[in-house]
């Protein structure tokens, strides 16, 4: 079994995640350490060297998206957290804010430190009620010992954290959204360029990371970029954290090198599929992502090894199915969210969404028609890389795939006019 | 609602505007809703025309325009839920309790209200209610679970920080 390094204190017996508990295990070592031994400016060469990317969903390097914010710049430059975990089959950022607030608290503190920002915040989704709390507790509790707040540690870094709830809605996860509804406003994506670097919350340079992503932070300023580096892949480096769900025996999260393959992740952590039954897909990176096979259980996890395989890493959400998945029901399902969720601001989105999700229930349902099936492919054509933001190539890519895979299972439906599996799993 | 409360988040933001969701969070609390009084006040508060108030209510799923039960039991109905049995879930709770989803039972009590993934897949099927999580919730598990809420005293959506719990 391959080290720990997110999740190790979480497996501490009767670990709680208190200041004290933080502390007693090496906590608040690491912004100690940068506050003496760093600039900003090595800090963020040192994260750039590690090869940390985001583990929000798109993977961008951390180093170089924080050597983007302007230097030197009169304006006023922030730090949001994007801790609005709402991408389907996603569940890992949830236990590190329940479970250790304090390991994200100083990652916040060293990529403030990094970027010149003197506030942040956490953008917390609405429905996390107990994980706002824990925050809420844990950064006060850092400001009462001189963690958070003004000359932290006695430096002349300092840094305000403040705990933000979002209200429910899935689009506030993308970054942009995210900002206008830390402004107070509808979660509408804003149109790239500008970027955040540069004009992001009150227009003013702003970085945009993962939970997950800044709990590393802390393990590199102790343990060094090369240790960092030294796991994984050239390119994609560090543990990451998987959370498995569906049809496996053991779902839940599992921190494994990012370049764990598929086959040992599903059938040795996760403990393989349920009684009696055969994989028949896997989602490996949150339902925005194309499905694979059994075919490519020895696919690797990190992002290249998934991009050639023709699906994506995304959030680390690995969804698994067995041979009683009806694929079509699995497209219903999934465009039923993508519909609910978008904004509505692009035509391509706010159609084709309505449009799939429209169609594949009328398959489901046994109301299908032959032509349905090149309909639904010409949907998700018009749909992909038009947008103002990439959920409406999130609701299109995973349905071509599935027709892709499962093509035979489409035509079933049409023809027998009912779904071979059974009515029985239909909402 | 204390003017203090108010006072502590206006000071987090260097724009007021940005307090409109904590502030809604505060009034649907207390309120159980966001009354219209609740929106014009707020639109006063932060100088905003009550257009902005609205379109943000009705933007966000939490916020609720209508009374509603004491209780919502969030039951997530996507995927990885839907994969072991979300759909039964909820069928067998809309017969338990005698209404369907999206609906409040007659004494007041409990709104059924289906949602998306709530982070808890590892725990699929899922049910949220206030901070709380329950799964994998089987169809057996219904009965007793909407028991043991209508045992429960109301709470405020937002529990204290003594409620800092590990299993949460
Ligand atoms: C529709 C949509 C939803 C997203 N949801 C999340 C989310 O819930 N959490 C998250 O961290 N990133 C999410 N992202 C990615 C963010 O836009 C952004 O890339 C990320 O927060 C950057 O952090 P990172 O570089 O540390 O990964 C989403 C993106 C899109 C397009
Ligand atoms: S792609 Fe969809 S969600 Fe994104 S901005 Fe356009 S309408 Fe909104
Ligand atoms: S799919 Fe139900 S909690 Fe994630």
């Amino acid at each position: 079994m391959s080290e720990k390094i997110l999740t190790k204190r979480l497996e501490i017996p009767g670990y709680r995640g208190t200041l004290d508990e933080y502390e007693a295990t090496g906590g608040y070592q690491a912004i100690a350490k940068a506050l003496k031994e760093h600039t900003p400016a090595s800090l963020i060469e040192l994260v750039k060297r590690s090869g940390l990317r985001g583990r929000g969903g798109a993977g961008f390097p951390t180093g170089v998206k924080w050597g983007f914010v302007p230097k030197g710049s009169e304006l006023p430059t922030y730090l949001v957290c994007n801790a609005d975990e709402s991408e389907p089959g996603t569940f890992k950022d949830r236990e590190l804010i329940m479970r250790d607030p304090h390991q994200l608290i100083e990652g916040i503190l060293l990529a403030g430190f990094a970027i010149g920002c003197r506030t942040a915040y956490i953008y917390i989704r609405g429905e996390f009620i107990a994980g706002a709390c824990i925050l809420e507790q844990a950064v006060s509790d850092a400001a009462a010992r001189g963690l958070v707040g003004k000359d932290i540690l006695g430096s002349r870094f300092s840094l305000d954290l403040h705990v933000h709830r979002g209200a429910g809605a899935y689009i506030c996860g993308e970054e942009t959204a995210l900002l206008e509804s830390l402004e107070g406003k509808r979660g509408l994506p804003r149109l790239k360029p500008p970027f955040p670097a540069t004009s992001g919350l009150y227009r003013k340079p702003t970085v945009v990371n993962n939970v997950e992503t800044l709990c590393n932070i802390p393990h590199i300023v102790m343990r060094g970029a090369e240790w960092f580096a030294s796991i994984g892949t050239p390119k994609s480096t560090g543990a990451r954290i998987f959370g498995v769900s569906g049809h496996v025996r053991r779902p839940g999260i599992y921190e494994c090198p990012i370049d764990v393959p598929m086959r040992e992740l599903i059938f040795e952590h996760a403990g393989g599929i349920r009684e009696g039954r055969r994989l028949k897909a896997v989602i490996p990176g949150g339902s925005s992502v194309p499905v694979l096979t059994e075919r490519h259980l020895d696919t690797r996890m990190d992002f290249e090894s998934l991009a050639t395989a023709g699906s994506m890493a995304g959030s680390g959400g690995v969804i698994v199915m067995d041979d009683t998945t009806c694929m079509v029901r699995v497209g219903e399902v999934v465009s039923r969210f993508y519909h609910h969720e978008s904004c509505g601001q692009c035509t391509q989105c706010r159609e084709g969404t309505a449009w799939l999700h429209k169609t594949l229930r009328r398959i489901e349902e046994g109301r299908g028609r032959q032509a349905d099936l090149d309909l639904l492919l010409d949907i998700c054509d018009n749909m992909k890389g038009k947008t103002i933001c990439p959920l409406s190539d999130a609701a299109a890519m995973p349905i071509e795939s599935y027709l892709k895979y499962f093509r035979d299972e489409f035509e079933q439906h049409v023809v027998e006019r009912v779904c071979p599996f059974g009515p029985m799993h239909r909402s | 609602m204390t003017e203090e409360t108010i006072q502590v988040i206006l000071s987090r933001y260097p724009d007021r505007r940005s307090a409109l969701l904590p502030l809604m969070h505060l009034c649907q609390e207390e309120a159980g809703y966001l009354t219209e009084d609740a929106m014009r006040e707020l639109a006063a508060r932060l100088d905003l025309p009550p257009i902005q108030v609205a379109e943000v209510a009705t933007f966000y799923d939490m916020f609720r325009l209508k009374p509603g039960g004491q209780r919502e039991i969030w039951v997530c109905h996507n995927l990885s839920c839907a994969l072991l049995g979300a759909e039964q879930v909820i069928r067998r709770l809309e017969e338990v309790l005698g209404v369907s989803a999206g609906e409040t039972t007659p004494d007041g009590l409990l709104t059924i209200k289906r949602v998306e993934c709530l982070a808890a897949c590892g725990r699929a099927p899922a049910i949220q209610v206030g901070p709380d999580y329950y799964g994998p919730v089987s169809v057996n598990d219904v009965g007793e679970l909407v028991e043991q809420l209508k045992r429960q005293p109301a709470i405020s959506d937002q529990p204290p920080s003594s409620l800092l719990k590990a299993d949460r």
